[in-house]
């Protein structure tokens, strides 16, 4: 296998983009990506989306894209797999860099959600559970984590305001973040008094509807300085899990599964543990989400992601600082370019280009994107070379 | 949802028919091809009890557009038997009375309407047994 880099990046500001279509929101974000990288040409595309198809009516994506980015006839695939499907089509470019097939390759993510009213996106949502016996029972995905959240405070004392902290902390990130959909600073009683969306998660629990997309190119290391003037960032780990897509199939409700078995894979491919990782960008689509997935890494132990969280470990200037971005919370959360842009934001924090939400003397930095309530988790882990 | 779709699904739905797995004994609902556990292939029928304890539950605030008239509403993972866990609707209960560990029982209800003309769609609620 041949060592990868990253060598361009492009993301654009996230929100409720009425004014652009699926096609145009896509195209701006992976011309960034090219210019960024300084290449000339593309060998080979791929694109995460979760359901163009529900949100837009819009399937046979990888060809209309490569069509408006002027790319045809280069091979161009969509890749789905729910919230993870950007992480996925990262992950896709990285094994097609890596095998020899291509050299220069764009992987990028897009969503366009708010065309659909708030019932049609979350019954769009909702596909990612198990339709004939999930969704087909009324549950949504706020419920679903809120299921994950009650579990986890059953067994492990976790609290309501151990919840609030992750998204006082995501927005205080968010704030830094000129691309970020909310980027406001709020508190723990803004969390605890916003309404009620699915017991015991409020909507600030939650992260938003969003419109947006991210790409990267990605190329062989050792030809990065032929390609590109940029500075290149090595993939020094791609893994993925999976995990029932069923909540209720789960021996147990309050454990990361397949979240656990990438990082653990990514761990032994870059050769390094938890404590060698200097910054995190991960799924926190509910706030009990990032819970979790912290404890699902290794950082903290089972059952202590909340008092972490409530702590501080996980702040800008913690022990582990995660979603500097803002997170899917406060940056947003299109859902099929959210594992596009969680690798972005790293890549620009390895290469010092995070403006003001740079974190200083980063060296390694880990990317956790996952579909559904854990049914896929795609972890990678990125290096300054 | 289509006819097929929902005449496909009674058996579940309708009698909550599971598969045991003739190796291992793990019980799977809905049926299997193959035993995630020992990957065994084959199973016998076995139906699951209709009495349940509450594992985890939530309140269904902001529901799916097919659910738009009924919430709020209570969602619960349910074990029933011990054999087995659902993802149901606990109904006809005052929201205070729920509890992880609370005793359930399964009854046969009225799940979903495509409008007006659609099919009913039936299936599995539960109430507190307590």
């Amino acid at each position: 296998m041949r060592d990868v880099a990253v060598i361009g990046v492009g993301i654009n500001k996230w929100g409720e983009l009425w004014e652009h279509s699926l096609r145009n929101i896509f195209v701006d974000a992976a011309l960034k990506a090219i210019d960024d990288a300084g290449v000339d040409h593309v060998d080979s595309m791929y694109v995460g989306c979760m359901t163009s198809g529900l949100f837009v009516a819009q399937e046979h994506l990888s060809s209309l894209l490569t069509d408006y980015m002027g790319l045809n006839p280069i091979p161009a695939t969509r890749v789905e797999s729910a919230c993870a499907s950007g992480g996925v089509a990262f992950r896709s470019a990285i094994m097609e860099v890596a095998s020899g097939m291509s050299d220069v390759v764009l992987a990028g993510g897009v969503e366009k959600m708010n065309d659909l009213d708030g019932g049609g996106v979350t019954f769009a949502l909702a596909t990612a559970a198990d339709q004939e016996y999930e969704a087909y029972n009324g549950i949504t995905f706020p419920g679903l984590y809120a299921l994950m959240a009650r579990a986890h405070m059953e067994k492990y004392g976790t609290t309501r305001e151990q919840l609030a902290h992750v998204a006082v902390k995501n927005h205080a990130n968010g704030v830094l973040n000129p691309d970020a959909q909310f980027p406001m600073k709020i508190t723990v009683d803004t969390v605890l008094n916003s309404v009620e969306v699915a017991d015991p998660l409020r909507l600030m629990d939650c992260s938003p509807v969003t419109d947006g997309a991210a790409a990267v190119i990605v190329c062989p290391l050792d030809m990065a300085s032929k390609f590109s003037k940029a500075t290149p960032v090595r993939v020094a780990a791609s893994a993925m899990g999976t995990d029932t897509i069923a909540l209720h199939s789960r021996s147990d409700l309050t454990f990361l599964n397949s979240t656990a078995t990438a990082a653990e894979k990514a761990y032994a491919m870059a050769g390094v543990g938890p404590r060698d990782i200097n910054v995190t960008e991960v799924h926190d689509c509910f706030t009990i989400a990032e819970i979790c997935v912290t404890e699902a890494l290794g950082y903290f132990e089972k059952g202590q992601g909340g008092p972490a969280a409530e702590a501080g470990a996980t702040a800008r200037d913690g022990e582990y600082p995660v979603n500097i971005s803002g997170g899917l919370k406060s940056k947003g959360h299109p859902v099929g370019a959210t594992g596009a842009a969680q690798v972005v934001e790293i890549v620009k924090q390895l290469r010092g280009d995070a403006g003001d939400r740079q974190i200083k003397g980063v060296k390694r930095g880990l990317t956790q994107n996952m579909g559904g309530t854990g049914g896929s988790s795609v972890v990678h882990i990125l290096e300054a070379v | 949802m289509t006819t097929a779709r929902y005449w496909r699904e009674v058996p579940q739905r309708f009698r909550l028919e599971a598969a045991k797995c003739s190796k291992c004994g793990k019980v799977f609902f809905p049926p299997r091809l193959i035993c995630d556990a020992c990957k065994h292939r084959e199973f016998e029928g076995v139906n699951l009890s209709d009495e349940g304890e509450i594992l985890t539950y939530t309140i269904i605030h902001t529901p799916p557009s097919n659910f738009s008239d009924e919430a709020p509403y209570a969602m619960a993972v349910v074990r029933l038997g011990g054999e087995a866990n659902v993802l149901t609707q606990v109904v006809d209960c005052d929201f205070d009375d729920l509890k992880v560990g609370g005793k359930v029982r399964v009854e046969f209800r009225r799940i979903q309407e495509d409008g007006k003309s659609g099919i009913l769609q039936y299936g599995y609620k539960c109430v507190l047994a307590d």
